[in-house]
């Protein structure tokens, strides 16, 4: 089922949750709605499945408005964030309760509820949990229940609120990817709330990225990746290095240095314009003796080893400003660094955002 | 492996010692608590069964076989059986308004619901008799209309209903509050009406604490004399509550009779307050009940 969502605006008081926001979802597909708390995505994905009213705009599902359609009459499964699953009822009972509260002639037999509500939970692998009550699982387990409720009544539907934000990091991996292929077998329109970016890129097909009640970017993991649209996509996927400067006309010096203090150098021509340049903490390259002009000096403040990674916190030496760096273990090795030695910095790429003077 | 054993136990000792009172100061404490209890509940409570068992069984249950003091059980029963229904139901949409939804007056209207405890019952029964009393706001248009509220039954139900309302309805805001609002959503987007998401997911969920609110708001409404004596006018086999036809009966010198409804009012106590443990324990541990179904 396709999702249009057209110029939806919504207010709690004089605050804007949501701000014009417009988005599409093709059947099928599974779309991560990705944010830091407070941007909106949640309340997104009520109004969608009608646990909220937009202020304005309009809802349209499989190309139908269903802007003033009660929830019922939607037919999507939501999960929640913490699970919601009935504490009095075995998980059994859980699962079956969409199926038994239909109307008596919509409503399958007794023994077509138990066969269906074996299958599902045969689906997420808890058959052995049947009798179970709630509070006797896991949160992985309970999180399992839950979208299996969700899915009893076939919806056409799918939509997760942070359903594994709750869980430890460990199950949640498990479970994102479990979540994918599940969704690959089903072929349910989904949509996945989450302000994990590591979760957002390797679950879904296409991110929305939210920021303050408007989308910043939508487009495919490594779309949004590799080619964030915003200095707040930027930053928010991934760790980066952030340099402030002010734009140089003649940009002929295909090295510039992401350094303020060196672009005012070069020319002292400048225009009207905030520039700022990010560069990923592994797009940096570090020597140990200048090989560049346009190098930047820095110290090692601190080096850590742990992962599969080594990772730097320089200072550089002009600014002060700290750099943060990410080596592989052999290029590490290769350097032999200390604390306290002096390095050379140049970034390999680095993206320029430039900014209205305000 | 004995010096460790030692070692632990002086450990055990050492740490006891450093967060309780020594020994002496503990037990002087408890038995000044038994003491009170003693002598200010458990004296009176064994004084009524004595007093009312005083010329033995038989002029004990004659006390109860005479017209005045079965209509006065009728009478109890039945402002009970008006008033806790309404004041269930009432707590449990005052409750499921107050904890599930913002609105305005909210304040206001948890106010209201405590201002009974704060208020002496005998004020509760005057705002009656001024209100619908011969002299009340509402008495000409009342005795114009032939309709009696005062010194009649509707009078005493009002009264008994204004003095328990708190009992439920406080009893399950704060559950309700903890419980939030995620459950009955859930229920709602699997497909369930209104009516479907109260009866099947709110309900379970408060049984326990309702029932607990309904046997103390049943205990207050047959219990309760202030308000109830100001607007009963205490004509005898009419409007005669049990705790007015106990006091009737004492300023008549019939203490053999006043203590014998007088235990039945404290049997209906200690009933409540058993049926109050045992609802405690279920609600304390219900997982552990659950998985032993």
């Amino acid at each position: 089922m396709s999702i249009q969502v057209e110029h939806v605006t919504k207010r709690f008081g004089t605050f804007t949750v949501l701000d014009d926001v417009t988005l599409r979802v093709e059947a099928g597909e599974l779309v991560a709605l990705l944010g830091p708390s407070g941007c909106g995505k949640t309340t997104l994905l009520r109004i969608l499945a009608g646990l909220e009213r937009p202020d304005q705009g309009r809802i349209f599902l499989h190309g139908a408005e269903v802007t003033d359609q009660r929830i019922t009459e939607r037919r999507v499964g939501f999960v929640f964030q913490h699970y919601a699953l009935f504490r009095h009822m075995t998980v059994a009972e859980n699962v079956a309760f969409g199926l038994t509260v239909q109307p008596r002639a919509q409503r399958p037999s007794a023994t077509r509820i138990q066969e269906k509500v074996r299958e599902l939970l045969t689906l997420v692998q808890l058959q052995a949990m049947a009798d179970r009550y709630p509070s006797q699982l896991s949160g992985g387990q309970r999180q399992r229940v839950a979208l299996a409720r969700a899915l009893a009544v076939e919806p056409k539907l799918l939509l997760l609120d942070e359903p594994f934000g709750a869980l430890d990091a460990k199950v949640r991996k498990e479970l994102r990817r479990w979540l994918r292929r599940l969704h690959d077998e089903l072929h349910i329109t989904g949509i996945l709330v989450t302000h994990d970016q590591e979760e957002a890129l390797e679950a879904a097909d296409r991110v929305v990225v939210m920021h303050q009640g408007h989308v910043e970017q939508i487009g495919t993991p490594d779309d949004v990746y590799e080619h964030p649209a915003s200095p707040f996509v930027y930053q928010f996927l991934g760790d980066v290095n952030v340099f402030h400067g002010r734009t140089v006309q003649e940009r002929t010096l295909a090295d510039i240095p992401p350094l303020p203090e060196v672009d005012s150098v070069v020319s002292a021509d400048v225009m009207d314009e905030h520039e700022v340049t990010f560069v990923r903490p592994h797009d940096l390259e570090v020597n140990r003796s200048r090989t560049n002009p346009s190098q930047l000096e820095a110290t090692v403040r601190y080096v850590l080893t742990a992962g599969s990674r080594v990772r730097l916190e320089l200072t550089a030496e002009d600014s002060g400003q700290t750099i943060e760096v990410e080596l592989t273990k052999e290029r590490y090795r290769e350097l032999n660094l200390r604390e306290g030695e002096v390095v050379f910095v140049h970034p390999r790429h680095r993206q320029v955002f430039k900014i209205p003077q305000s | 492996m004995n010096t460790s054993i030692i070692a632990a136990g002086k450990d055990l000792q050492w740490k006891d010692s450093l967060t309780t009172e020594s020994s002496l100061v503990r037990r002087l404490l408890i038995a000044a608590a038994f003491l009170y209890l003693t002598l200010f509940l458990f004296v009176p409570l064994v004084a009524i069964f004595s007093e009312a068992l005083k010329h033995g069984l038989s002029g004990y249950i004659e006390s109860f076989f005479n017209e005045d003091a079965l209509a006065a059980i009728r009478l109890t029963l039945l402002v009970a059986a008006v008033a806790v229904p309404l004041n269930a139901v009432f707590g449990v949409a005052a409750a499921w308004a107050i904890a599930k939804f913002e609105f305005v007056g909210k304040q206001a209207l948890i106010t209201l619901i405590d201002m009974p405890l704060a208020v002496s019952p005998v004020i509760a029964g005057l705002i009656y008799v001024l209100l619908f009393g011969a002299q009340g706001w509402l008495g000409t248009w009342l005795a114009e209309h032939d309709i009696k509220i005062i010194f009649a039954l509707p009078g005493i139900v009002l009264a008994t209903i204004f003095v328990t309302v708190p009992f439920v309805a406080r009893e399950l805001i704060p559950l309700m509050q903890s419980q939030g609002r995620e459950e009955e959503e859930a229920a709602i987007t699997l497909g369930a009406s209104g009516w479907q998401m109260f009866r099947r997911v709110t309900l379970p969920n408060i049984k326990w604490s309702l029932l607990y609110g309904v046997i103390l708001c049943n205990a207050r409404a047959m219990g309760e004399f202030g308000a109830v004596s100001v607007v009963s006018g205490h004509i005898r086999g009419l409007t005669n509550t049990m705790p007015l036809h106990v006091e009737i009966l004492y300023n008549e010198y019939n203490a053999v009779s006043a203590f014998a409804v007088a235990s039945l009012l404290t049997l209906l106590a200690i009933v409540t307050l058993s049926a109050k443990v045992l609802i405690e324990r279920k609600t304390a541990s219900p997982d552990r009940l659950k998985s032993r179904r």
